[in-house]
């Protein structure tokens, strides 16, 4: 099955404001699209910061420093002339906290979509049970759509996230350990959500948990102290890892 | 087992002294709250009627009348004061902890807010006389109201860059990686979460300056007569019950009482509102 490459990335160094050692050094890795890729390591590897300059989050604060590049279809976003917004609007991001807007159910997934100046009612009303209905929330919340989205449990408050990310039809969606904060239940119902979204976007997920990783991806970039150390098929890295580093990690030897 | 029953006993009884302090303490200042407005009531009762609040004063020595003229020109002042105060406060504040934050500048505008509140009000009414009143070769309402700003404009100032400062920071990624500007990151994110506080502080803001007497000596002055021009001088119920209470007239006194009375209930009510406003938000939320 040929792959095709949504995003890549090329000899990528990142420099946190004030600082003079890279915290990602020299990474070079690719994202296929429609797959499930996985950042694992132990605490402090980079893992975070990568997924952060996949939509340049860092921007937001004053002195980071990207060097190298990143593709989207080719095009790289870490140049100069890249529209911020634009990059937003295909590049989607979870958090790992939930963080519902303080409004209702409903305005928070049509948020970014008014954003974007939707203002058709029908057309909001039909997009937001679109997303809700991908995040897997539909059912549970069509009736109470106008109540206030803090009403809700940790684990639909998450997918609401989701549902909201998804309303604005990203083409690669950025997972930062999503199910850290959420009991297991819940961890499961995202989990499932998160491989059933392969169809429709590109996921990029970090997470702690190695298990999960080997549950939901299809490929996994193992990074340890700022550096890329292995990057290859799921089954792969789990199973046969080329590297030493990496067959310790993930037997539990260390981290 | 290590235990000594002596030095329990001894723990227990401080613990108990310091208990009976502190609620002392709290009865105390209970007490004098209860006294001071018993009292004033009391003395402005037999003043309070309708005419009171409908009737222009009478001329001196005059029994009879009313404060009409200082409830609206009161009314007025604290308004125009809180259209100028407000808005600066609050875009100023959405400054220093949103754009500024963090920077220098924010530093040198929260110090410079700091002073503002601290200024005796009295010296913010002499420098406002020599500013808007001098100019203009008489004592007026705008002078009065723009008084009132200053005081009020570092305390919504100050609220603001707390309640902003409160709001998490994830909050405001999760909006900008949904594609918003800072701007509307703001308005939409930002604002809504810290609105019970904001709103709190401005109705906190409005109480603080509906006490004022100094600021409006210099500026607004008085008026005996009923007048809705803000370039004339105003009557206000502050400076109204300082010059009463100074008079020779009973009536005079009486009056004053009345308009201390009312104005001690109006700021007890504002800050029972804004105390509501708290808990009814918080209440909702769980």
């Amino acid at each position: 099955m040929s792959q095709n490459l949504k995003m890549q990335v090329k000899d990528f160094y990142f420099y946190y404001a004030g600082t003079k050692e890279p915290a990602l050094k020299n990474i070079n890795m690719p994202v296929y699209e429609n797959q499930v890729t996985a950042l694992i390591g132990p605490s402090g590897c980079g893992k975070t910061t990568l997924l952060r300059s996949f939509n340049r989050m860092h921007d937001l604060y004053h002195g980071n420093k990207y060097k190298g590049e990143i593709l989207l279809d080719g095009e790289n976003i870490l140049s100069e002339n890249t529209d911020l917004i634009e990059l937003r609007s295909k590049v989607g991001m979870v958090f790992q906290k939930p963080t519902p807007f303080p409004m209702s159910i409903f305005d928070n997934i049509a948020y970014g979509l008014r954003l974007r100046g939707i203002k058709n009612k029908s057309e909001l009303q039909d997009r937001v049970e679109k997303a809700l209905k991908q995040a897997a929330l539909w059912e549970e919340v069509k009736d109470r759509l106008n109540e206030p989205a803090s009403g809700m449990s940790g684990g639909q408050q998450q997918r609401l996230v989701i549902a909201r990310a998804l309303a604005v039809e990203p083409e690669v969606l950025l997972f930062d350990e999503p199910t850290s904060a959420l009991d297991p239940i819940s961890t499961a119902k995202i989990e499932e959500l998160v491989v059933s979204l392969r169809d429709t976007v590109t996921i990029i997920i970090v997470t702690h948990n190695m298990q999960q990783a080997a549950r939901v991806s299809d490929y996994t970039a193992f990074m340890y102290l700022g550096e890329l150390i292995e990057f290859d098929k799921t089954d792969i890295i789990f199973t046969s890892p080329k590297k030493k580093l990496t067959e310790d990690y993930v037997s539990g030897r260390f981290g | 087992m290590i235990y000594n029953p002596n030095i329990v006993k001894r723990r227990k009884i401080r613990g108990f002294i310091a208990l009976l302090l502190s609620t002392l303490a709290a009865g105390l200042g209970l007490f004098w709250l209860g006294f001071i407005l018993f009292d004033v009531l009391r003395h402005g009762l037999t003043a309070i009627n309708l005419d009171f609040f409908l009737e222009d004063p009478a001329p001196p020595g005059v029994p009879g009348g009313g404060l009409r003229n200082a409830f609206v020109g009161q009314l007025l002042i604290t308004l125009f004061a809180t259209i100028i105060g407000v808005p600066i406060g609050l875009l100023a504040g959405t400054f220093i902890a949103e754009y500024a934050r963090g920077t220098k500048f924010a530093k040198v505008i929260s110090i410079l807010s700091d002073i503002m509140v601290s200024v005796p009000s009295i010296v913010v009414g002499t420098f406002i006389y020599a500013i808007m009143v001098m100019p203009v070769g008489h004592f007026n309402g705008w002078a009065g109201a723009a008084a009132l700003a200053f005081i009020m404009i570092p305390v919504v100032l100050r609220t603001t860059e707390d309640m902003l400062s409160l709001v998490p920071w994830t909050l405001r990624e999760a909006a900008f990686a949904l594609g918003a500007s800072y701007f509307k990151v703001i308005k939409d994110i930002v604002y809504r979460a810290a609105i019970t506080g904001i709103l709190t502080g401005i109705i906190l803001s409005i109480a603080r300056v509906a006490g004022e007497t100094a600021p409006l000596l210099f500026t607004s002055f008085n008026n005996s007569f009923f007048t809705l021009n803000m370039n004339e001088p105003m009557s206000s119920l502050t400076v109204t019950i300082f010059v009463y209470a100074m008079g020779p007239y009973e009536d005079w006194h009486e009056k004053a009482w009345a308009a201390a009375f009312v104005i001690t209930f109006f700021i007890l009510i504002v800050t029972i509102l804004s105390r509501s406003i708290i808990y009814w938000k918080y209440k909702s939320k769980s």
